[in-house]
């Protein structure tokens, strides 16, 4: 260890920096002190043991077991350049970079590798090839490296060499052309490697952004993974800070009289003290899913996020209907997340939508005698669904008796309020009945929504 | 710090001594934590060894173990300390007592307040204080290993309570003052994940995750615990174990369930795995019914290792 360090620590602790950035970009958040703590950890270990270095980084920079992972893939990229270039022979390249000239034409007639790599990190740094954003701009950045590293100059000595009369001068051209090539291949998959380590993750961020804003029902096909990540990322981010609020409510204050009349045995010192613990009203969430052929290709978003949502929250009751309401507590608890999609759709999914017949089953799965009667004073009740009853009886007589019983009803459309009441929606009317009424068609509106009504609602 | 804990290769051996099979990334994480002084946070399923490797390092460091428990509604009264209050009211009493025949001779009441004010004032001072876990750790006088355990399932007050002892390895009392550590402690804390935890907490520690581990290391680790079973029924259940472990289950064993069932096998002087043995110890290896029906049909496969 004390041999590198005390040659070239300005090189290694650079080459530290730069693998710092690239986790960043990985999706490894690494604060300063952090940064500080990696180097600290590298310090006690050196850089000369490989698998050390990694594991003391690793232990000190991954925080939790996904890190693990993305920290090792970074890792192993990162460091996999380094053995040709540096490894080699460290000394002839800084000689020559000391000197001031490299000479791509006679590294490559010599097939001096070891320089040419040197030279192209070189460059890779003077160019700002680790700046690279998007997997796109990939060619681009090639082309400005080998330009740093001298190529136009070989091009014209090629091409000269070539129009040549003299046979050894067209041969020569030849084989630099030939060396060109590989330097070209060598140069892209340099740059590739970059990309790998400082634009991959910034490239799927950004679709991610525009995932989140496009319209549930109108998703391709091939976004149809990412978009199935990013609901389940986003059931957890809200049941965690739904879980936050409820324990905090559950905190005491001191019960001073209780504290005082305990005390009396004490000769009147309250050393006893005793703490007020406020009753908890558990919270419930009835969720009413609509999953009829008009919301078919959101449909199979709202059960994912229901079936995350149940992981989490824990009494939640859920309905899926279409013609007719079918409670799908069981299939969430004991399917995995596509087994009960698929179930699901399969029991009540894509037919056309009555929501008076499925207002009734809802209500007499609840209804006092018989039913489990889960619906009361406590209940959140939230309806995802367009509010289009097919000209069916809409049962506002249920919706108003639903409204009367729950703490409130939170009514989520796809469609904007414009179309509310136009053709056969009776968004219109229900909406009366609703504590909140209010369009809700991509994943960033859902995820908004939903945090605004388990705060402002659900809070005990 | 012991001639063991100056190489990750010497605390490898030395964890392996006190029957803990250590892979390098334990030994690594164990090496930078006394090294760096930071805690580590264990993370991984449960059984898979997170407590033993505190206990282990502790009998290796020659420490005394240290042990808080946590759960919902854990706080610093049960963690950091508590004031005697049965002796704190005798000492009122005899103060009492005491002054009351000090203040008798004094003239006028400005008189005995001056009095009562130069009496030293011991009610809040470290004599009444009873010494919690946290606390006892850092006075404790050689140093000591911390373990705070399961600290997922406490409250999030707790971790953020935590943060003092954790980076600076000081407590801060309001009635006294500050009180540091001697010796900073050796602190693990282990989370099965129950909840997350927050990211002021995450960045103090160093963060090791045990996953379950290859038939190899799991050898290993039965051979040290289980000294009495042979090698190659050792193999095999290892051999079992591990591809049970890749089915669709509720509960995967872990290692202490893998170790428990050779435990099992020596008892009942099993030789071989026979599928008969097998049904009659599974409930030893899988903890819930459903998971044990599942494995039931499948074991003549899993012992033979072909589909």
């Amino acid at each position: 260890m004390s041999d590198v360090g005390r040659l070239d620590p300005p090189p290694m602790q650079h080459a530290l920096e730069d693998f710092l950035r690239a986790l960043r970009a990985h999706e490894i958040a690494i604060s300063p002190a952090e940064a500080m703590d990696a180097h600290r950890a590298a310090a006690q270990v050196g850089f000369t043991d490989r698998i050390l270095l990694r594991d003391a980084l690793c232990v000190t920079l991954a925080k939790s077991a996904g890190d693990v992972g993305r920290f090792e893939a970074c890792f192993d990229t990162f460091f996999a350049r380094s053995t040709g270039g540096r490894g080699a022979s460290p000394r002839e390249g800084a000689e020559l970079s000391s000197a001031g000239v490299f000479d791509l034409e006679a590294s490559l007639e010599a097939g001096d590798a070891a320089a040419l790599a040197e030279e192209m990190e070189a460059a890779a740094a003077r160019v700002g090839a680790s700046d690279i954003r998007l997997a796109s701009q990939r060619s681009l950045m090639t082309r400005r490296l080998l330009d740093d590293m001298g190529l136009r100059t070989l091009d014209s000595r090629i091409a000269a060499d070539r129009a040549a009369e003299d046979a050894v001068a067209r041969a020569r051209a030849e084989r630099l052309a030939q060396r060109r090539e590989e330097l070209f291949d060598e140069a892209g998959a340099f740059v590739a490697r970059q990309a790998r380590l400082f634009a991959g993750e910034s490239g799927r961020r950004m679709r991610e952004q525009i995932l989140g804003r496009q319209r549930l029902t109108a998703l391709e096909p091939e976004d149809v993974a990412a978009m199935s990540a990013l609901v389940r990322r986003m059931a957890r981010r809200l049941a965690t800070k739904y879980a936050r609020t409820r324990r905090r409510a559950r905190k005491g204050r001191l019960d001073l009289r209780r504290t005082l009349r305990r005390g009396l045995a004490h000769g009147g010192i309250p050393f006893e003290i005793l703490w007020k613990s406020r009753k908890i009203e558990k919270p419930k969430i009835t969720v009413l899913c609509d999953v009829s052929r008009s919301v078919a290709s959101a449909a199979q978003f709202l059960l994912l996020f229901l079936h995350s949502l149940n992981e989490a929250v824990e009494s939640l009751d859920a309905y899926a209907f279409s013609d007719h309401a079918v409670c799908v507590n069981d299939l969430l608890n004991d399917e995995s997340v596509d087994d009960a999609t698929a179930l699901i759709l399969d029991r009540v999914g894509f037919r056309s939508t009555d929501y008076g017949r499925a207002l009734a089953d809802v209500m007499a799965q609840n209804s006092a005698h018989g039913g489990r009667a889960r619906l009361d004073r406590r209940t959140t009740v939230i309806i995802l669904g367009d509010g289009r009853a097919n000209h069916a009886e809409p049962r506002l007589d249920l919706m108003r008796a639903m409204s009367q019983r729950a703490r409130a009803v939170i009514w989520l459309n796809p469609e904007p309020a414009t179309f509310w009441g136009q053709g056969d929606s009776k968004m219109d009317a229900y909406a009366r009945f609703c504590t909140v009424a209010k369009t809700c068609n991509c994943l960033d509106d859902l995820e908004r929504i939903i945090a605004d009504v388990l705060r402002t609602y659900v809070k005990p | 710090m012991t001639k063991a804990s100056a190489s990750v290769e010497g605390l490898i051996a030395g964890l392996a001594d006190v029957g803990y099979i250590a892979s390098r990334r334990i030994a690594t994480a164990l090496y930078m934590a006394l090294h760096l002084q930071k805690p580590i946070l264990v993370e991984g399923s449960a059984g898979v060894g997170k407590t033993e490797l505190a206990v282990c390092a502790a009998a290796l460091l020659g420490l005394p173990l240290i042990r808080l428990q946590c759960y919902e509604g854990l706080d610093e009264s049960k963690a950091l300390y508590e004031w005697k209050y049965g002796k704190q009211l005798l000492y009122t009493q005899v103060l009492k007592d005491h002054m009351g025949r000090g203040l008798a001779e004094a003239p006028d009441m400005e008189s005995a307040m001056a009095a009562l004010h130069g009496a030293g004032d011991l009610f809040f001072s470290e004599p009444f204080l009873e010494a919690r876990p946290l606390l006892a750790a850092l006075r404790a006088p050689g140093g000591a290993v911390l373990l705070i355990d399961e600290i997922d399932k406490s409250d999030e007050a707790f971790e953020a309570f935590l943060l003092e002892t954790l980076s600076a390895y000081q407590v801060s009392i309001p009635e006294i003052g500050v009180i540091k550590a001697i010796i900073p402690p050796v602190v693990f804390l282990t989370s099965n994940n129950v909840r997350d935890l927050g990211d002021a907490l995450k960045r103090r520690c160093l963060h090791l995750h045990i996953p379950l581990p290859d038939q190899a290391l799991e050898e290993r680790i039965v051979a040290a615990r289980v000294p009495g079973v042979e090698a190659a029924l050792r193999a095999q259940l290892v051999a079992f174990v591990q591809a049970v472990r890749g089915m669709d289950l509720r509960k995967l064993p872990s290692i202490s369930e893998t170790v428990d069932w050779a435990r099992a096998l020596i008892l009942l002087h099993a030789r071989a795995l026979e599928p008969q043995v097998v049904r009659e110890t599974l409930n030893v290896l899988l903890k819930f019914e459903a998971d044990i029906a599942a494995v039931e049909p499948r074991i003549g496969e899993l012992i033979s290792g072909r589909p």
